[in-house]
């Protein structure tokens, strides 16, 4: 089982509270203002505060607050959806420890699936909680987050640690991963192959790497160089083999449909476009990885 | 290893400025990459030399005016922050 960091994520626990309330004694007793209140709202009822509270003017105050905090929440829920679709975003994070446990299995031993095809539900693709071949975006923001934090600590084995390393770590992995997904939309886009490969499934695919490289640098850690090569070599492989049969049924689906080969160059340039995309992988890997393992 | 966040926007900016300052007439028509000399015949397969000339095409139209407001801009925060 992976080491994971539990990090709360907004949506979540709690979709309708845009802020945490840290105050402890209150939080129960404003717990119940979330719908627009009136300004005449006793909220102090049940709090131990009472002498603070029982002024009306703090009274009033508290429920001003609370009101223009909800007519916020409703405000940015209404336009946000300008921007990204949300509920797109959610059906990627619809995952279930059955399904993460078993796509990292499958991420670290992709040889024996036999079945890649993502099923369908009416024209949509089902949820990743019920089809293992869906992406998802838990496991790369997860992943990520962890490769962080793992940097960070073999940083600290080395005595090379300090605090805004953290942010440059984060900063160089989030870069070389909006270059690669820039490179393959242009790529996708020149020889104009027409996919269902919408760009979130991409970032979650090129986002499968971390979970390999998160654990070479641990068994770096404990093992020294020969676990990090070893370990790092057997997930080079497998994320290797898992891309080029993920996107295979993706970016040669319609050749492999249409069952002839009509136009053989073509079909060469997809297949050369998936073997670069599956090759870039383990390069990447290696390249964020090695000055971590000394 | 200092490969950030800002640096890609700042190399992603440089890109864009240079595809802005192709100049039509002195040297894409005499490279043969037109905007008048792209349009194939109405096949199915692009090609990705028209792709390219499309994509030129494209962001010099789209991004002339956008340009300027973030040159402007980085400039100005360049000479003030260095």
């Amino acid at each position: 089982a992976k080491r994971r960091i539990p990090v709360s994520q907004p949506g979540m626990a709690d979709p309708h509270q845009l802020f945490d309330d840290t105050s402890s004694a209150q939080s129960r007793g404003y717990g119940a203002p979330r719908a627009p209140s009136s300004l005449g709202y006793p909220a102090a009822s049940t709090s131990p505060q009472a002498a603070f509270l029982a002024d009306p003017v703090s009274n009033m105050a508290m429920a001003y607050g609370s009101s223009l905090a909800a007519q916020g929440k409703e405000l940015v829920d209404k336009n946000i959806d300008r921007f990204f679709s949300v509920s797109k975003l959610k059906y990627y994070f619809a995952v279930d420890t059955v399904y993460v446990g078993k796509k990292l299995g499958l991420l670290v031993f992709p040889y024996l699936h036999q079945d890649w095809e993502v099923q369908y539900q009416q024209d949509t693709p089902v949820a990743p909680r019920f089809d293992i071949n869906a992406p998802d975006l838990y496991i790369p923001a997860m992943a990520f987050i962890t490769y962080v934090l793992v940097a960070g600590l073999a940083l600290g084995t080395q005595d090379r640690f300090s605090p805004d390393l953290l942010g440059l770590q984060a900063s160089s992995a989030l870069a070389w991963l909006a270059l690669e997904v820039l490179a393959i939309l242009l790529s996708l886009y020149l020889v104009t192959i027409n996919t269902d490969l919408t760009t979130i499934d991409l970032v979650a695919f090129l986002g499968y790497k971390y979970v390999g490289m998160i654990s070479g640098v641990l068994t770096g850690l404990l093992f020294g160089k020969i676990g990090y090569y070893l370990v790092l070599g057997w997930c080079c492989t497998s994320i290797f083999v898992f891309m080029i049969r993920t996107l295979r049924l993706k970016i040669l689906a319609e050749a492999a449909a249409e069952g002839v080969p009509v136009r053989g160059a073509r079909n060469q340039l997809r297949m050369y476009l998936t073997m670069a995309v599956a090759a870039a992988q383990p390069l990447l890997m290696y390249w964020l990885t090695f000055h971590l393992v000394r | 290893m200092a490969f950030t966040l800002y640096s890609l926007l700042q190399a992603a900016l440089l890109c864009v400025n240079a595809i802005a300052v192709l100049h039509e007439e002195r040297f894409l028509k005499n490279i043969g990459w037109g905007t008048d000399q792209g349009i194939g015949g109405f096949g199915e397969e692009p090609g990705i030399k028209s792709q390219l000339m499309n994509l030129i095409r494209s962001v010099r139209t789209v991004m002339r005016v956008p340009l300027i407001l973030v040159n402007s801009i980085v400039i100005l925060l360049l000479l003030l922050f260095g």
